[in-house]
């Protein structure tokens, strides 16, 4: 069975891809984080009721965007690597994985700095700070199953399933402040009706959250191309491709 | 094919099972993952006295009684009930009377409630000044500055 999509999921033709995508989108990431940033913390007014301090949503909120979606990558291309033991699959939740467990930690520090002067303390175990805190863990228990066996593609299929079981955690954490009276806020944005943030605040921040996905896109591709060379070490085009 | 199809179904499996076990967790938790009680569940004494809660609301404008050094009193309400809370120590930059904060601390026999900590509980608005300025100035009923229609 030879399809289009065999061809462009070999680990080779990817590799080979790979290295023509990323110089645009890593140029794609910095000039977008540059007008995001500008916009955000420059050209943004102050909130009416925190001041300056809001602008750490700058950072805040793409890196918890991310969090969840570079999460559901993962545990989608562990699904496909599960059933179809696709290659490329294993490679790209592989490299997902240490990606996502930073925009998480990410997430955590920006807001848990602002939660400080804000809210009156860093930490408080309501249903949304819990929850994402959990998907910290379940990162690095994919992480660890990675790193715990020898053999790769054996290692790719536990950490596979432990990606699936947590996907069940992601609409818990995104509807956590709906289903609970938590003291992290509502959504500002992506709830139906119009977004509750200015605009003048919002285009910065949706610019910042492209940037941000870019950022992923382009560290993934060139993860991803180290974790293929890495697992191809013995066959024909990489030991050709490698100087003795 | 047939191995595919059965690790398909294994995944189907987990799938729904752990949704399943978490829908069904979720429910369950219900008014135990309540971060607070709202001042009309302490009305209607559903909060037990002397023992550490979470009340949340907003702080009632004009409430807010400064006594000497770090001591503050108001009230907190949550629009059919209100609740007097007492308080000593530094409040977050987020508190104003209008805004919806959580007090943690227990609730007295005489219904006060002693807070030990008073949390800010931010809403999901953002917007500069004079939005904001202009938006007060609408729910007061009065007529927005003709400064702010035009450029």
């Amino acid at each position: 069975m030879r399809t289009p999509f065999n061809h462009l999921a070999a680990p080779m033709h990817f590799y080979r891809w790979g290295a023509r995508l990323v110089p645009w989108l890593g140029a794609c990431t910095v000039v977008l984080l540059a007008l995001g940033w500008w916009g955000g913390l420059v050209l943004a007014p102050p909130d009416y009721q925190q001041g300056d301090g809001f602008r750490i949503i700058y950072v805040h909120v793409p890196s918890a965007w991310m969090s969840l979606f570079v999460y559901v990558v993962m545990a989608g291309a562990g699904a496909v690597a599960l059933i179809w033991r696709v290659k490329l699959a294993e490679v790209l939740m592989a490299a997902s994985a240490p990606l996502g467990a930073w925009f998480t930690f990410l997430a955590l520090a920006t807001g848990s700095i602002w939660g400080k002067p804000m809210w009156g303390t860093y930490w408080v175990w309501d249903a949304r700070l819990t929850s994402e805190l959990i998907l910290l863990f379940l990162y690095l228990g994919v992480i660890a199953l990675l790193a715990a066996n020898e053999d790769r593609r054996r290692a790719s299929r536990a950490a596979a399933v432990l990606a699936l079981v947590g996907v069940v955690n992601v609409p818990i954490i995104h509807f956590s402040v709906q289903w609970w009276s938590t003291l992290h806020q509502g959504p500002s944005v992506g709830s139906f009706g119009a977004p509750s943030i200015h605009s003048s605040m919002l285009v910065p921040l949706l610019v910042s959250a492209l940037a941000f996905k870019c950022y992923y896109l382009t560290v993934l591709i060139m993860r991803a191309r180290c974790e293929i060379v890495e697992r191809e070490r013995n066959s024909a085009w990489v030991r050709e491709m490698l100087p003795r | 094919m047939q191995r595919r199809r059965q690790r398909m179904l294994f995944a189907g499996v987990i799938l729904t099972g752990v949704a399943a076990a978490a829908a069904l967790a979720v429910r369950g938790l219900g008014e135990n993952m309540l971060f607070f009680f709202s001042p009309s569940q302490v009305a209607a004494g559903e909060v037990p006295a002397g023992q550490s809660v979470r009340v949340g609301g907003l702080v009632v404008r004009g409430s807010v009684v400064r006594d000497s050094g770090l001591e503050v009193r108001f009230a907190l309400s949550d629009g059919a009930e209100s609740v007097l809370v007492r308080y000593e120590g530094i409040l977050p930059d987020l508190f104003r009377e209008g805004q919806g904060i959580v007090a943690r601390g227990r609730l007295l026999t005489g219904g006060e409630f002693a807070a030990e900590e008073v949390l800010a509980k931010h809403d999901e608005n953002y917007m500069p000044p004079e939005v904001a300025e202009a938006l007060e100035i609408a729910r007061e009923g009065g007529q927005i500055p003709a400064a702010d229609a035009g450029p």
